[in-house]
């Protein structure tokens, strides 16, 4: 029968206070997931009133003006406060370093003053809501970030904070897995998580600095008129637009990396089978964390940008689906004769699969010079990120979830109402974002508030799949929330993974594992090993 | 890294001094270059020089020459994706012209705090 | 679980022993060196960029910089340079008296080029060479001077706060070593403080000829 040991990291040592300043990476990843759970929540509210917003031309519940403030704050929370963090700050803290066998990250301290980074630069976001909430698109584009009245400079300092807190992040990181990986554990014994999230901790480290120095240029362009963005100024708005995606290209690549990640570690887990091709994909990690430095001229191919410069990015553009390509072969592969166990974590993964595919070829279609001049801007646009951020990254997060939730709190949620959950997620998100690609390819031009009569069916499919959406996320809420204080136990390994966050009790001690491990075999040897999950384990007993 | 390499990190005083010493007759050098006009290389000279200069203080003062490798290739690399964040962006700016001679230059060559002789911070002053 | 008997007090819990705590934070320190250097590096691109655009008026414009000045500067900063690392080849030989009178040393240089710079900055507000929309000089020839002004004093600016955080730092760690927290063994926040100075310098190695001798 599966125990919860009396004393682990969410029971000792007791106290708020020993949460406030706690420098155990599990606590600290737990806060992040508190936390970005509770903006993924704010920016969803968004969401689903811009889609309400949009169910007919005209208006219908909100102002033109308040619409654009809508949708900027549904984008900028979604990625500086949600997906950016997501992965590495909640799910990375809480299982990188069990994975590598060490007792924390290389810096717990930084690791703390990342969270209340993160928590100062929030409160700046907030506070831009109220007072006057920014109506640039969380692009930020000159001139207009110069011109409107609007909470740019309070947005664009949170934005500008929370960065300092994503690069702590991945400098953590980096050192972590560079210096603290357990005996025995070479670069190539790594589990693949790990590769994933060192590739992403490279693109953190090297692109947010970018972002800094962009939004201080811009808040100065703002308070001082400095006049390096500013046309008026003599200055070169189309400059702006190579700085922000100098950063904020690469920066989808910290938000999908992650993902791909967890997925390259859930299939092979869940079929019980040994990963196809572990060197390609732990290679083709680092080949997009390089690769996504040099593509970012694809978002601007209609800003005015030299028509050269408009070839090479398109060209550069078209490297980046080999190492994605090469990825989702190897996954693919990995099915193939496996033990394939239908559970919740597989679900997610599948969507993902599904949904990435769409994403990332839809992309390929965009980083054509000559497509994009048609498709930029419109609704096409608009649901490929979606199908790449939300049908890959958060879909990934949700399969990482409920794949270490048991391990985070020694729980196990419903698996029957998790799987229905699955299946009204996959639905919902398909329902929402698949007229958006019919919309878009027709000219539906994004960041419209009124539309014409012709794209009212499909509006409407989408904002009832968005709410089909909302509602799947609140069953998922309940059932997850549930877990923490009815669920079953659910033992120390109740998947029967191999890496080592799985020989620790769950949840874990709060020094991680009783005496060093060390690590014997590969992460996912299971050519070699005969592991049973617990969760089978307790089906046979009964 | 065993205690070994770790020993090696104490170099002697006078690679502090001869570094410095080379560094401040380098500045002085650089100085006296810029007087004489060598047209575009005035530029590549003084970009030059100081390169060199970076470079003493990075291999010597920061001891990257002694270390372990690993933060060498840190360092070059940040200077790597400074070089590609650099070229990749002058390909847009220096090429606007390619095919279309009005975007030849950037948008507004000549700011309107130069035109129409009014006081400067008026005329921008009103859109913030 | 059983805590090694002969663990020094520096050592943190989670590191097995002193050799990969320091190779840690070494490391963490060069990770974000990078990450000044590209930040840094968003202000270098503008400056190449508006440069190409208007090399005429970067030429006339950086003739109104004191090259005097922004000299004495540079040897201000390289003789700090070297001073710091010496504190750090000091402590290397325990010898904390002279650690002391470096770092303070490194200090006063670092103090000597802030007031040097308060001088430049208030000659150059005081004619009106301000950045932007507040440039009100009408001396120098060419497109858009006030963008070279912009570009100085941004990079200069974000510069200066760099000298003061490092103060900052290496006050912190001064007053560390008077308390006689290092020692032979154990140097490596006055190490990591002296990389974060260093790269200070180089920084200010490539302004001062970029700014003040080619324009």
């Amino acid at each position: 029968m599966n125990i919860i040991p009396e004393k682990n990291y969410l029971t000792y040592p007791k106290g708020l206070k020993s949460w406030l300043f706690t420098l155990d990476h599990k606590r600290i990843g737990l806060m992040y997931l508190f936390a970005i759970m509770f903006f993924f929540l704010v920016g969803g509210i968004f969401a689903l009133m811009i889609r309400l917003e949009l169910f007919s031309p005209g208006k219908d519940i909100v102002s033109a003006d308040t619409y654009n403030q809508l949708f900027t704050l549904h984008g900028a929370i979604m990625i500086f406060l949600f997906i950016i963090p997501s992965i590495p700050a909640s799910l990375g803290n809480l299982i990188l370093p069990l994975m590598l066998g060490a007792k924390d990250v290389a810096f717990p301290r930084l690791n703390l003053a990342s969270w209340y980074i993160y928590v100062f630069g929030a409160m700046f976001a907030v506070y831009s809501m109220i007072a006057g909430a920014a109506d640039t698109g969380w692009t930020f584009y000159t001139p207009y970030s110069i011109e409107t009245n609007t909470a740019v400079i309070s947005l664009t300092t949170g934005a500008f904070i929370l960065g300092f807190s994503s690069i702590f992040t991945g400098l953590n990181f980096l050192v972590t897995i560079h210096k603290l990986r357990a005996p025995g554990m070479t670069w190539f014994k790594m589990p693949l998580f790990v590769w994933g999230l060192y590739a992403t901790s490279i693109i953190q480290v090297v692109a947010t600095p970018v972002l800094g120095i962009t939004l201080l240029l811009l808040i100065l362009e703002r308070v001082a008129g400095i006049g390096i963005f500013n046309p008026a100024l003599g200055g070169d708005p189309v400059l702006f637009q190579h700085f922000f995606w100098f950063y904020s290209h690469p920066a989808v690549y910290i938000m999908i990396l992650p993902g791909m990640a967890i997925i390259s570690e859930l299939i092979s887990v869940h079929s019980h089978k040994k990963i196809f091709g572990y060197k390609v994909i732990a290679y083709s990690s680092l080949a997009i964390a390089f690769i996504s430095f040099l593509v970012w001229g694809h978002h601007m191919f209609v800003s005015g940008q030299s028509e050269l410069a408009g070839m090479i990015f398109s060209f550069l553009t078209f490297f980046v689906g080999v190492p994605s390509g090469i990825k989702v072969f190897n996954w693919v592969a990995t099915l193939y004769k496996g033990a394939v166990r239908f559970t919740t974590p597989m679900l997610y993964t599948f969507a993902f699969l599904i949904l990435f595919s769409i994403g990332g070829l839809t992309g390929i279609f965009l980083g054509a010079l000559s497509v994009d001049v048609h498709l930029h801007d419109t609704y096409f646009v608009v649901a490929h990120f979606h199908y790449t951020m939300m049908g890959g990254t958060v879909i990934a997060f949700f399969a990482g979830l409920h794949h270490w939730w048991p391990k985070i709190w020694g729980r196990m949620y419903n698996e029957r109402i998790a799987k229905i959950t699955a299946v009204l997620v996959f639905i919902g998100f398909n329902l929402t974002f698949i007229p958006q690609f019919i919309m878009g390819a027709h000219g539906m031009p994004r960041r419209y508030y009124d539309y014409l009569p012709q794209f009212q069916g499909m509006h409407e499919l989408s904002t009832y799949g968005a709410y089909l959406l909302g509602f799947a996320f609140t069953i998922m809420a309940v059932y997850l929330i549930h877990s923490i204080f009815k669920g079953k136990p659910a033992g120390n390994n109740p998947w029967g993974g191999l890496t080592l966050e799985w020989q620790t009790t769950s949840p874990p001690d709060p020094h991680n594992f009783h005496e060093v491990p060390v690590w014997t075999h590969g992460p996912y040897d299971y050519d070699k090993i005969k592991v049973t999950p617990d969760l089978e384990k307790e089906l046979e007993t009964a | 890294m065993s205690k070994k390499d770790h020993q090696e990190h104490v170099i002697p005083l006078m690679v502090y001094l001869a570094v410095g010493a080379a560094l401040l007759v380098l500045t002085v050098i650089t100085v006296a270059v810029s007087y004489v006009n060598l047209g575009p290389f005035n530029l590549v000279v003084a970009i030059g020089i100081a390169t060199f200069k970076a470079m003493l203080v990075a291999l010597f003062f920061m001891h990257l020459l002694y270390d372990n490798k690993l933060f060498m290739a840190v360092f070059l690399s940040g200077l790597m994706f400074l070089g590609v964040f650099i070229i990749l962006t002058m390909f847009d700016t220096m090429k606007r012209d390619m095919i279309y001679d009005e975007v030849a230059k950037p948008i507004n060559p000549k700011a309107v705090i130069y035109q129409e002789s009014a006081p400067p911070t008026d005329q921008t002053g009103g859109q913030q | 679980m059983d805590v090694a008997t002969d663990r020094p007090a520096y050592l943190a819990e989670h590191f097995t022993d002193a050799e990969q705590q320091k190779e840690s934070a070494k490391l963490g320190m060069w990770v974000f060196l990078l990450t000044e250097i590209l930040l840094f590096g968003g202000l270098f691109c503008a400056y190449a960029i508006y440069r190409a655009w208007y090399p005429d008026m970067f030429y006339n414009a950086h003739k109104h910089l004191d090259v005097v000045l922004g000299a004495v500067n540079t040897v201000v900063l390289i003789l700090s340079s070297v001073t710091v690392a010496l504190a750090i080849h000091a402590i290397q030989h325990n010898k904390r008296k002279q650690s002391i009178i470096f770092l303070t040393v490194t200090l006063l240089f670092a103090a000597t080029f802030l007031v040097i710079k308060y001088f430049e900055y208030s000659h150059k507000i005081h004619l009106g060479m301000l950045p932007g929309k507040f440039y009100t000089y009408t001396g120098i020839e060419g497109t858009n001077p006030h963008i070279f002004f912009t570009i100085y004093f941004t990079m200069t600016g974000l510069h200066g706060l760099h000298v003061l955080a490092g103060m900052i730092v290496i006050g912190w760690v001064l007053i560390r070593t008077i308390k006689g927290h290092f020692n032979s063994e154990y140097y490596t926040p006055v190490e990591n403080a002296g990389l974060y100075w260093h790269l200070v310098d180089m920084i200010w190695i490539y302004l001062f000829p970029l700014l003040y001798l080619v324009g």
